[in-house]
């Protein structure tokens, strides 16, 4: 391995320049390939122009012209974790607002807020998580003054300044509580100004007036006594004064209705899922995605027969909330024991770093009377080749399927322990630095020994 | 999506604690500052906690970790009358014992966190259950985090079946420099707190420094708004406390002269190393002292200071970044004070968190270990076990198995520091009050009856 870590060192020093995909062959490791399936002992990968040729039993590996490399007795190797939903890219510390692009409480815009700009490769939190064996991620703002949280990013964590790999990958929306509070008070305004903003949004283009004044507003009969307002009726060629969604907001929200771009949709409460599903039954072609969920076993046949994947909490088990009060640790176990697809949450754990550690408390569960946990391979791929694919990046990313991207993990031990840690990441076939403001601190720190020069000159 | 409760700082809260000063109750003249008798000659709130029934009972075959560093493989650890007979090795006697078979299975010491806010943060975390800052004041050493407590709250339940929690200490907030009195509880379910109280447990103290409370206060136009003026503000409030005559009640006081006297113990929330530097200064000069850093996600870089000053740091394993003065935080955190030869303790300040202690405690030995700093698995233990249990002042009672402490044990079923391990069994004083194997062994705290979920594995 010590090739590989000099071959670090020089992409550190190097940064500036576009690395090359490295062409990797490793044999005698344990291989993981996120696809759901046990882990491999004596194993190998190949990887070959920054893709996944090969991963598998050693004896079935092709003949190629890499020297393989000999990974130190233990070793590992999986997929790069997939993290999602994440806001990494978008903030330095938390608490102070300049430096967070999480939140865009006072913009005018909500659905028309497009994160891809603001991601910040050189963010520290980007390194410390590519260390930590994360190589791509959804990231996503947490909150605009809408229901509407924007247009989410799928990005790498390579050290090449370029994350995006894909801009508006998804819009979200929250439809529980915190969707209610933004919309005035009550899910039921979330849901009026849902389907107010998916009908302009479904009439962008035909109705070049947006957001125009009217110029002369006619009832709509609906065969009673009661006039129907045009707005409700889904079939107005008169918008009114509505000043709920701005054109640009309207616009962003067009391939939403398309079915194009997949829509987040933030719920808990089992009521609230459902109310999610009937949404197909209106707009048939939304591609819906469930996030948080955290009441889903609840509900878990209905999710499976409407084919909606979901990005569940993975240890949430308290009444944080009136809309989570069935939250249980064995919600994903249940809901993956209904035939649901989901993924475990990275936005609901302290750091997205957590994610192995949720996945292995997920084994953990299969040992307890009553509870529902995962195999050890569907927890590995609830932190790889899952969400890939809810975010579309099915056996391209987060699996060492031929043809997928070159993203590797060389763990020291199985990648879902406690103890266990990446001692090499690839992107793309590139073996990436490691180092962060923490890695730093750390070698500074090694010692206190300030006898000869200030802390300061320990660099 | 993660919410950090310590931040949301309620600002509407309306001060509903005057001081009763009832000129009828006892003077302080016995001079027990910490806990004045009242008019009954009573002390006031007393714990009513009495440990439930329990069978002896010998875990047997076990590795056994006792808290205070020692491995025992196949070990046997026997239990009656509420306390451990004996931690030893498979010749001890279990006759007269129901015996349970612990082959594979790990036995430590009950779980301790000595940093949450069951209780005065309870879930559902809605504004009406917000009563662990009161934050009117910057220096609140009246108020008493016990009555703030609700018991009902679920997470002790979670606390109790996933993390083996079997004692905790429930601290004010930190928006206020001098949050008020901790209170530390047996997690045993009961009607009111007084039936959750740690019988014989010295009160704490919290106070923070940084960036809390300067912002709380800053922020409404008041001192203080600046880390000056933190100090500012403390200095003068022990020196009005020192002043103190006790001729007329005042809760504050009572507070702060238990903390000079030694008999109340300070835990002080505190992220950078050269503020905690400043804070063990005001300590001397003010003749108090710190038992415990918490956060103290900056620890490692004075873990020489710590350990002259006789203070421990209770820290999370990964927590940093979220503001900044956490922005320094780093995974060897915990092992670089070991190194240093400075007191280590995990904590959780967080209802999630404390259902995983031991986890968090491996994930800080993981990365000791590779920083080339090897800490045994049974030293690891006791971050969470017997150094909690020092730093609130109840390790003559509890956190390790050594005969006749409080038979409060978990039967783990798989090593502790592994993430595919669970608690299987736990016992506070020496009753089964969670039963993995048993259904019905396990609390439903009122909230959760006839809701969704009841009774549910969680």
């Amino acid at each position: 391995m010590k090739a590989l870590f000099a071959f670090a060192a020089s992409t550190l020093a190097l940064a500036a320049t576009p690395a090359l995909a490295q062409d990797v062959a490793m044999t005698g490791v344990t291989v993981a390939t996120g696809d759901g399936s046990a882990p491999i002992e004596n194993g190998a990968v190949v990887l070959r122009n920054g893709r996944v040729v090969y991963a598998g039993p050693a004896a079935g590996m092709p003949q190629t012209s890499v020297a393989a490399v000999e990974a130190p007795q233990g070793s590992w190797v999986t997929p790069g974790l997939f993290a999602t939903v994440t806001s990494l890219g978008l903030w330095d510390v938390g608490a102070v607002s300049q430096s967070n692009d999480t939140n865009a409480g006072g913009s005018p815009f909500s659905a028309a807020l497009d994160v891809a700009p603001a991601v910040n490769p050189a963010s520290q939190h980007i390194a410390v998580h590519r260390a930590a064996g994360i190589t791509r991620a959804a990231s996503l703002m947490s909150s605009t003054g809408s229901i509407f949280q924007g247009q989410g990013a799928i990005i790498d964590l390579g050290s090449d300044g370029d994350a995006v790999v894909q801009p508006r990958a998804f819009q979200s929306v929250a439809l529980g509580e915190a969707g209610a509070r933004v919309a005035g008070g009550s899910r039921a305004s979330a849901h009026a100004l849902f389907r107010n903003a998916l009908r302009e949004a479904g009439q962008f283009g035909e109705d070049a007036r947006i957001p125009g004044m009217e110029s002369s507003q006619r009832d709509v009969r609906t065969g009673d006594d009661l006039p129907l307002d045009p707005r409700l009726s889904g079939e107005n060629r008169e918008r009114g004064t509505d000043v709920l969604l701005t054109r640009f907001d309207a616009a962003a929200l067009v391939p939403v209705v398309r079915g194009e771009q997949k829509l987040f949709v933030m719920v808990e409460r089992a009521s609230d899922i459902r109310s999610v599903i009937a949404l197909k039954r209106e707009f048939p072609r939304l591609d819906l995605v469930l996030v948080g969920a955290s009441e889903g076993w609840l509900v878990a046949p209905e999710i499976a027969a409407a084919g909606i994947p979901v990005i569940a909490d993975g240890l949430d088990d308290l009444p944080a909330s009136f809309e989570e009060l069935a939250s249980t640790q064995s919600n994903i176990g249940r809901m993956v024991k209904a035939g649901v697809k989901v993924a475990i949450n990275a936005a609901a754990m302290e750091n997205p770093r957590n994610l192995n550690q949720y996945a292995g408390n997920l084994v953990a569960l299969t040992r307890i009377p009553g509870a529902d946990g995962l195999s050890w391979g569907q927890a590995f791929a609830a932190i790889s080749s899952v969400p890939a694919d809810i975010v579309g990046m099915g056996s391209r990313a987060g699996v060492l399927t031929p043809g997928a991207v070159g993203d590797l993990v060389v763990w020291d031990g199985d990648p879902l322990e406690l103890g266990s840690t990446p001692v090499s990441v690839y992107i793309d076939g590139v073996e990436q630095p490691l180092e962060s403001h923490q890695s730093r601190l750390r070698d500074r720190y090694r010692d206190l020994d300030t006898s000869d020069m200030p802390k300061a000159y320990d660099w | 999506m993660k919410k950090l409760a310590l931040l949301a700082l309620a600002a509407s809260l309306t001060a509903c604690a005057t001081a009763n000063a009832d000129s009828r109750t006892a003077s302080a003249s016995d001079k027990d500052w910490s806990a004045p008798k009242g008019a009954d000659d009573r002390t006031p709130f007393a714990s009513t906690y009495r440990p439930y029934p329990g069978r002896p009972t010998a875990l047997v075959g076990a590795t056994v970790y006792d808290g205070k560093g020692g491995r025992i493989d196949n070990g046997t650890v026997l239990l009656r009358d509420g306390k451990i007979v004996a931690a030893g090795d498979a010749s001890l006697s279990t006759e007269g014992y129901d015996r349970i078979d612990g082959s594979g299975k790990f036995v430590t010491p009950g779980v301790i966190d000595i940093h949450s806010h069951l209780g005065d943060y309870p879930t559902p975390s809605v504004d009406a259950h917000s009563d662990g800052n009161e934050a009117t004041s910057p220096m609140t050493p009246e108020v008493w985090a016990e009555h703030s407590v609700w018991p009902q709250d679920p997470g002790f339940t979670r606390a109790l079946a996933n993390g083996g929690v079997t004692s905790l200490q429930i601290l004010p907030g930190s928006a206020n420099l001098t949050g008020g009195r901790s209170v530390t509880l047996k997690n045993v379910p009961a009607r009111t707190v007084q039936g959750m109280k740690f019988p014989g447990a010295p009160y704490g103290m919290k106070m923070a420094c940084g960036e809390n409370p300067k912002r709380v206060y800053g922020g409404k136009g008041r001192m203080p708004s600046t880390r000056m003026g933190n100090f500012a503000v403390n200095r003068q409030m022990w020196l009005d406390a020192k002043a103190y005559d006790g001729k007329k009640r005042d809760l504050g006081k009572e507070t702060l002269k238990g903390v000079l006297a030694g008999d109340i113990l300070v835990h002080n929330h505190c992220y950078r190393a050269d503020e905690m530097a400043l804070v063990m200064d005001m300590a001397k000069e003010m003749g108090y002292k710190v038992t415990a850093f918490h956060h103290a996600v900056e620890a490692y870089k004075i873990g020489d200071l710590l350990r002259e000053n006789g203070v421990c740091s209770a820290i999370w394993a990964d927590w940093y970044g979220f503001k900044m003065e956490a922005y320094d935080g780093i995974l060897e955190n915990a092992a670089f004070l070991r190194q240093a030869d400075a007191c280590v303790i995990i904590h959780s300040d967080d209802a999630n968190g404390i259902q995983r202690l031991n986890q968090e405690a491996a994930k800080a030995q993981a990365a000791g270990r590779r920083a080339g700093i090897d800490i045994p698995d049974a030293e690891v233990i006791g971050w969470f076990t017997l150094n909690a249990a020092r730093a609130m002042g109840i390790d003559g009672m509890t956190g390790s198995l050594e005969p006749g402490k409080m038979a409060d044990v978990v039967l783990w079923n798989g090593d502790p520091l592994s993430v595919y391990s669970r608690p299987e069994k736990v016992w506070v004083d020496g009753a089964l009050m969670f039963d993995a194997m048993d259904r019905k062994r396990r609390p439903v705290s009122d909230f959760e009856l006839g809701q969704p979920g009841e009774g549910d594995v969680k």
